[in-house]
């Protein structure tokens, strides 16, 4: 009886959006008349930052500081239509959209600025703190807190814009499956280390490390923060996580988190992270959706390194004890000489 | 987290100011302090709770349904059954034209899995409702149920659900949806060893903080206001106006501060019986899934069954790859024929192989119904690919990692599903894996690159 250790590999791809069924979302952007601006959207945070994201993509588009960007969104009153936030698409889909919006809208508020400044809109630029400058001469400048009450209350214009990004539907080629079922694809490669006890089919995942390419981090902390909680998850579904544990059987489900296995803080790997971005063409400063694929990877790697510690191969999840036992055995029996 | 700022940054022009700074989240102080509000976050007088009476069954014909008890249990309103609803057949993804229409709202005639809706319950408290629930009087029949892809898809096996005959999806290509490209049994053929593994998976729960619900207040000017945790307002509201036969102005969705999603809150489970409750009652109304119904009433991530066989060449080279992959639908559609025929778009992984055949079904059983979850139609699938991956290295003697190195797919290259490879760094993530792990591969893979043009 010991403890064994293994080591496992795995590497996927992962598609953003879901083009089989036409995949829009619309986003729009207006300023407040003392300069700041509002994004609205019908798009549903889900506890993963979204807000926060899309008020970054619209502070970036229009060149103000991102404090300066007030997200309305999930009223369908107020917002305008977004698909729904999945697939990996809230991001890359609403991203689009906002950039669209951002960009018309910052094109009013230069054109109001040229006209307070005297000069063509080409040649102004904004300074990202809150001006907007003429190119090579800063010295001449207006706030936008100045441009948008002149838009307001002198020019007589909104200082607004409309946005969407739709993938069109890609229909599956019935005889050959020719289809685009999505835009770009996110990367990932895990090596996990893990221990099982050969005694009691116990696996600790000891280490892992996650590469993973997702185009850009729009925002690393909370890239991370997505990728650390997907890389858990994808640790729960490969050893512990099913509503049936002896599926087909309906018998033993759990009902409450006391029934329903998931690791604990004290099952958690030992995790790191690296991010490399190459930025995709068609995404929102060239993100990708990561959200959904960083569980992927963990999955096989676990499970590979549980056949390099053990020997033996569980091909149905989860990975239980009972199955590493039962395996064991058959294993041992398979040795035992003939007769 | 470290971002590894060398790889492709010829392809990244590192001039932005607002994004890719690491801003801390606006809702981050309300999230960590418990003060954010969320749907259920709302005090509102004459509040009404929804309990809703379940088949104990996994198949059986309803004989008969009394409710004359329990619509005298103190603090009852009132009673919906199935005759109360307007539309009471819908799927979800009618909205973009995958049909057909295969789900009651509240069941009639048949119940075909344990934990289907049959009657809802109004009442003052949440106790109420839940003991006069207990107070429904159903007759039931059983039928013979099946509950494994394999027993649904014998001949003469019990029919789960009318209207998919012979237990599975009707795809425009037939049985299943259907991926050909070169001539695998020319690549079988080829090939110095041929491998067929049989992979599969149990049903998972999203396992949300934040349980499935809504409150619907009717207004004074004939609206209902749906405060729900939905991940899609819009498919919600539209799929609620055609199964209440409510135009769409009526209805008001607010949402989007969620406890968590993964996929297990954009089935219209709750908000098409609360706002039809609202509507009958005039009363605001409140439907929230006890941690129970989560667990085993609300849609699953599908168990799945996936079979690859592949040709694989001593040198390591993939030559052919046939993938047969089942979803366990349970009983009604929901999100699952899509996600199997995205699993069909995502075949034979991330490889280039000159010859795929991949048949992707969807298959229904007497089981909680599946949907959408994190990564469906494909999570399962990189499973199977992925230790299959590792027993062809072992086959063939090769270490895992270079393995994979020598079939990565790279810019340029046409996948199975015939689009040509765009944006690819499956080899960078794997070199610097490599690194990070120290688990070193010969030098020429540490050369190549995701880029069409090799040096």
């Amino acid at each position: 009886m010991a403890m064994l250790h293994g080591r496992g590999v795995a590497a996927i791809n992962y598609p953003t959006g879901m083009n089989l069924g036409g995949d829009p979302t619309q986003a729009l952007v207006h300023s407040t008349p003392t300069g700041n601006f509002v994004v609205t959207l019908s798009s549903v945070d889900l506890g993963q930052g979204m807000r926060q994201i899309m008020a970054q993509i619209c502070a970036e588009t229009i060149g103000v500081p991102t404090e300066r960007i007030i997200v309305d969104t999930a009223d369908t009153d107020t917002g305008p239509h977004c698909m729904g936030t999945f697939a990996s698409r809230g991001t890359h889909r609403a991203g689009n959209a906002v950039i669209q919006a951002a960009k018309e809208a910052r094109q009013v508020m230069l054109e109001v600025a040229a006209e307070e400044l005297e000069v063509n809109a080409s040649d102004l630029e904004t300074d990202g703190v809150g001006n907007i400058n003429i190119k090579g001469a800063p010295q001449r400048s207006i706030s936008i807190f100045d441009t948008a009450l002149a838009a307001h209350f002198k020019q007589g214009r909104s200082i607004s814009g409309r946005g969407i990004f739709l993938v069109p539907r890609s229909y599956p080629d019935t005889a050959t499956g020719a289809m685009k079922p999505a835009t770009c694809y996110a990367h990932a490669c895990t090596v996990a280390d893990v221990e099982v006890d050969d005694e009691t089919g116990e696996v600790t995942v000891l280490a892992i490390k996650n590469i993973f390419e997702i185009g850009r981090a729009l925002n690393p902390k909370m890239v991370e923060q997505q990728l650390v909680g997907g890389s858990w998850m994808g640790i729960s579904h490969a050893l512990y996580e099913t509503t049936e544990p002896y599926y087909p059987s309906r018998d033993f489900g759990g009902v409450d988190f006391n029934e329903y296995l998931m690791p604990g803080p004290g099952d958690l790997a030992e995790t790191e992270i690296i991010v490399l971005e190459r930025p995709a063409a068609d995404g929102p400063y060239g993100a990708k959706g990561p959200g959904e694929m960083c569980a992927n990877p963990l999955i096989p790697a676990v499970a590979n390194a549980v056949f390099d510690a053990v020997g033996v191969r569980i091909d149905t999840l989860p990975i239980t004890p009972e199955r590493i036992l039962r395996a064991l055995k058959e294993q041992k029996a398979d040795k035992r000489p003939a007769g | 987290m470290e971002l590894r700022k060398s790889y492709f940054a010829d392809e990244r022009k590192e001039d932005l100011h607002e994004v890719g700074q690491p801003r801390p989240r606006s809702d981050a102080l309300g999230h960590v302090t418990g003060s954010t509000t969320f749907f259920a976050d709302r005090n509102i007088p004459g509040l009404l709770h929804l309990k809703m009476v379940r088949s104990p069954h996994h198949h059986a014909r309803i004989l008969s349904v009394d409710t004359s008890e329990a619509v005298k249990h103190p603090g009852v309103v009132r009673i919906v059954t199935a005759t109360d609803v307007p539309h009471n057949i819908y799927t979800i993804l009618t909205l973009i034209q995958i049909g057909p229409e295969d789900e009651p709202v509240l069941a009639t005639g048949k119940v075909r899995w344990k934990g289907e809706a049959i009657v809802a319950v109004l009442a003052e408290t949440e106790r109420a409702a839940q003991e006069a629930a207990a107070k429904v009087h159903i007759d039931y029949e059983v039928l013979p149920a099946v509950f494994s892809i394999e027993e649904a898809l014998k001949p003469g096996a019990p029919l789960v659900n009318e209207y998919h005959p012979g237990n599975y999806y009707h795809y425009d290509s037939g049985e299943c949806r259907k991926v050909r490209y070169g001539d695998v049994a020319e690549g079988f053929r080829q090939a110095d060893h041929v491998l067929e593994q049989t992979y599969s998976s149990s049903p998972i729960e999203h396992a949300a903080t934040e349980t499935t619900g809504c409150i619907v207040v009717p207004e004074r000017n004939e609206r209902f206001t749906c405060y729900t945790n939905t991940q899609a307002m819009f498919f919600t509201l539209d799929n609620t106006s055609i199964i209440l036969q409510m135009p769409g102005h009526k209805l008001h969705f607010v949402g989007g501060t969620v406890g968590g999603g993964f996929g297990g809150k954009v089935d219209v489970i709750v908000e098409p019986i609360a706002i039809l409750s609202a509507k009958l009652t005039g009363r605001p109304v409140s439907f929230i899934y006890s941690r129970h119904e989560e667990m085993q009433v609300s849609s699953t991530r599908a168990a799945e069954k996936v079979v690859i066989k592949d040709g694989v060449m001593k040198d390591g080279r993939i030559v052919a790859r046939q993938v047969s992959c089942y979803t366990d639908a349970g009983a009604y559609s929901r999100h699952s024929p899509y996600g199997a025929q995205k699993g069909a778009g995502h075949f034979p992984g991330p490889y280039t192989i000159p010859n795929v055949w991949a048949d992707c079904y969807c298959v229904y059983t007497n089981r909680t119904p599946s949907s959408a979850m994190r990564g469906f139609g494909v999570t399962i699938a990189d499973f199977a690919l992925e230790v299959q991956m590792d027993k062809l290295a072992r086959l063939i003697g090769m270490d895992p990692l270079e393995f994979r190195f020598v079939n990565a797919y790279r810019d340029g290259d046409i996948k199975a599903h015939r689009q040509a490879t765009e944006g690819a760094a499956l080899i960078e993530v794997m070199q610097e894996a490599s690194r990070a792990a120290n688990w070193p591969v010969a030098d020429k893979f540490y050369a190549m690159s995701s880029y069409k043009k090799e040096p």
